[in-house]
Formats: structure tokens, sequence, C-alpha cells
């Protein structure tokens, strides 16, 4: 069912490196994918295509477990995620698990399934912080792009109550050639809604966005003027709004440090168990992930062949290995590797030191120069 | 020069907090999506920093307790304090 730039070669991407250990340190924050289940359908959406059924989702009692284990482990910050997390009618006692583990518990979501009386008791049961995601800045926009009729309106009334309870708001507006032009507004609402907190997120073409690429490519004029904006707004906004930015890719010379390195930060858990490096790690053929609780995460973060596969500079090629950049970006994200190049040890095609960077460049120019607005939505599990 | 005058009150806004991290062995300051290791210094300082004391009354007890010249360490707490503030991860009423 996937249309991803298909591996030129399967066989042999994920074979560890042998020899020389490298340092593992421990991990500082973990993702916890409760559910695929969502009622948007966001053409973005950075679920993978294939998603798991609701069958197979972990129980409260196997969330609580993997806590305990992340926090032994050393991971301070949990991000609660989907899908869409309230979707979990135990979404509460999970926070509650996640706050007796000692873990700083941040719930990222659209806001729909959320109540007062929920709101409530998550934050009775020790939530720290909500990210509320942002698909427009009109019910039109928003609504369209989350495919959800009234979507938007019920959003706005969350964020009301959210900041009725002063809970600790960050506004992740997920930006794209459709509402781009709109930034600055997105950044008036944000602080309207007292969000201490933006995060611009230009879209990423990975999973169910590598669809719309022709839909939601941003331009390269978009690209500079948002940057623009952001930095303008950033000096604007000191003490108010603190602005986290990601940019373009695409239209960039140099490749985003990637989970600030493999099996370095950051781990992932979805929501049938299976433990990831990041969310898109399955679109590297060739790794068996390993599943919580059933094995415990430490054993998984120190000793899997799939944690240690790209960990230090060892696995690196030219021209990574020999770059003065590779400790700063890791020679960027290996899933896009896989998916330009066919080879997840590559360069990410996104450096201009990537034999395979113009060719990119040039499909992102010909995909932001499209008129189509028509949409490929996410489906659910 | 200090950044912050001495009857201002800072405090750690909600959803901002210090622990101490067992398997790292530091103390950190955790906020919304954000971990900060703490130095000696800066832990120092955010345990004094309680929303009750004023400024200066942190400068006086770091003061003392460090033996160290009051400037400096109102210079040091007060930058500390200000990049705290201007993240978003405190105030000074």
């Amino acid at each position: 069912m996937t249309t991803q730039a298909q591996p030129q070669t399967a066989a042999t991407q994920a074979q560890p490196q042998a020899d020389r250990p490298v340092e593992v340190r421990p991990p500082m924050a973990m993702l916890a994918e409760l559910t695929h289940r969502c009622p948007l359908s966001c053409p973005y959406c950075s679920n993978p295509l294939e998603m798991a059924a609701r069958e197979t989702e972990l129980s409260t009692a196997d969330w609580a477990t993997i806590f305990a284990q992340a926090a032994e482990i050393g991971v301070l910050q949990l991000h609660i995620s989907g899908g869409e997390p309230a979707s979990r009618r135990d979404l509460e006692q999970i926070v509650g698990a996640a706050h007796a583990a000692d873990l700083y518990t941040n719930l990222i979501t659209s806001g729909i399934g959320l109540t007062e009386r929920r709101l409530d008791a998550l934050v009775g049961a020790g939530l720290d912080h909500i990210q509320l995601s942002l698909q427009g800045v009109d019910a039109a926009m928003a609504d369209r792009i989350g495919g959800y009729q009234g979507g938007f309106a019920r959003k706005m009334q969350v964020a009301g109550w959210i900041g009725a309870r002063e809970i600790p708001l960050t506004l992740n507006a997920v930006m794209h050639r459709q509402n781009l032009d709109r930034l600055p507004e997105t950044v008036e609402m944000a602080v309207a809604m007292g969000a201490r907190r933006l995060e611009v997120a230009t879209v990423q073409f990975h999973g169910w966005a590598t669809r719309n690429r022709a839909a939601l490519m941003p331009t390269r004029a978009q690209a500079r003027e948002a940057s623009r904006i952001v930095a303008e707004a950033r000096e604007r906004l000191k003490g108010v709004l603190v602005i986290d930015y990601v940019t373009a890719d695409h239209h960039a010379d140099y490749p985003k440090p990637c989970m600030g390195g493999w099996g370095s930060t950051g781990l992932n858990v979805t929501p049938d168990g299976r433990v990831m490096p990041c969310h898109a790690a399955h679109t590297i053929p060739g790794f068996d992930f390993p599943r919580a609780p059933g094995t415990h995460l430490g054993t998984i973060w120190r000793e899997s062949a799939v944690f240690n596969a790209f960990r230090g500079f060892d696995w690196m090629q030219e021209p990574c290995r020999s770059c003065e950049r590779k400790t700063r970006d890791f020679g960027g994200c290996r899933c896009q590797a896989m998916a330009f190049a066919g080879d997840a040890r590559a360069t990410d095609p996104v450096c201009i030191k990537s034999p395979l960077h113009a060719r990119l460049q040039t499909a992102a120019e010909a995909d932001a120069a499209s008129d189509q607005t028509t949409l490929v939505y996410r489906t659910g599990p | 020069m200090s950044a912050l005058p001495d009857t201002a009150v800072p405090r750690l806004l909600r959803g901002v907090r210090t622990r101490f991290d067992r398997v790292r062995g530091i103390w950190v300051l955790l906020a919304p999506e954000r971990t900060l290791r703490l130095d000696q210094i800066g832990a120092a300082i955010l345990a004094e920093t309680d929303g009750v004391r004023s400024f200066g009354e942190i400068v006086d007890r770091l003061a003392a307790a460090y033996q160290a010249p009051r400037e400096r360490i109102a210079a040091d707490a007060g930058a500390f304090l200000a990049a705290l503030i201007e993240r978003r991860m405190a105030e000074a009423r």
C-alpha cells in the first residue's frame, strides 16, 4: 500500500556495526504513541501508513511498566502522543502512571476528545504540560486540513479551558504551502491563547506527507519568508513567547540533527509496544523492532541491533565520515537517506555535499510549483 | 549591575521544576520540551528561589552560604534568572 520512495536495496540496511563499542548515554526523552486512532485525518500525519489496530494496543498496566523502566534508565521527559491520545479512555490513568514514575509529562493532542472534566482529571493525575496542534488559523482551513468538520471550533474551546486552568501550553502549528502565508496570524494566535511556546513545524516529508508533496511542499520564497517572520517574532516577543522552528529542510543546504543523533537522546514506543529510535524508523528495512514491556527498555536501548545501527560515527560513509559537521548533524536523517538514496547509511540528501542534493531540491521545487490543493487524507487503523 | 532589581520576587512558572536525576547524578531543570542541566551554582540559585524571597534576599543568602562577594553573586544569579525569564520558564513580580 505504500507509495513512498522505494528502497533500491532492501536486504542489508539494518546490520549493526560490529567491533568497536560506542558509548551509550542514557536516553532523555520518550515518545509514547498510545494509539494510532484519531478523529482527525491530517494529510501529513507522522503515523505509519500501516497502523496498529485497536486490539493490538498496549494496556494501561503495560504502559505503567514501560514508564517505570524508562525512568529507571534515565528518561526525564515523556511525550504522550498518538494518533490522538485522548481517544484512549484510560488516558488519565496512563498520565497518572507516568507521574508516579516521576516523568515530566507532556500531552500532545488535537484537543478533540478532551472535556473540562477530563482536563481536571489529567491535571489531578500530574500532567505537566499540553502541546496543542493547530491545522490552521480559521475553521475553513483547519477543518479542511484536519479533515474534521467542527474540529477548529472545538479546539478553540479546549484552548480556552486550558488557558482558564493556566496549564502550561505549547501551540504546535504544522505549516505547509497552503497555510504558511498566515504565519503572522499563527504567532498572534499563540500569544492570544497565552501559550508560552509556539512550534512552527514545517511539514516533514515522511509517512502520509509523502503522498501529499505536490499539495503541501512550501515554495522556497515561503520558506525564506517564514524564517524572517520567526526571527522578527522571536525578537519582538522575548519573555512572552518562545518559538521553536522546524524549517523546510528540502530547501535547506544542511540537514537537521535528526533525533539529536540516532539512539542518543530519545526513543519511541508504538501503540503495540515496538520500540524505535524515531517514529519513521520502520521505513528502514531489515530491523526487527524489540517489544516493550516484554523486553526491558534498558536492554533494548543498550543492546538491540536497531538502536546500535547508527550510533556514533563508525557507520558513516563519505562525505559524512570526514565531514567537520558530523558531530553537529550526525549525517542528518537516516529515514530520508533511505527514502532518497535507498541506503540508510548515506548522507541525508538535504545536505549540499550529497550527490542527491540537486535531485532532492529539483523535486521539491517542482512540487512547490504545483497548483494542486487536493489532499490525500490519512485513514484510520 | 544585576539584571533584576533587589525587590523583585522571582519564581519558576508552573510546569517548571528542578529534580535530582539519580541516573546521571546531576540536578536538572525540567520545563516544557526542555531539560536543562544545572551546575552547582544554578541548582543553588533555584534552591533559594521559592516565590517568596526577593532577589535581594536570595543574593544575601547565597553570598553568605558561599562566602562570595555580593556583587558577583548578584550578577551571576541575575543573569541566570533573567535567562530563565526570557525563556518563559520563570517570572519576577
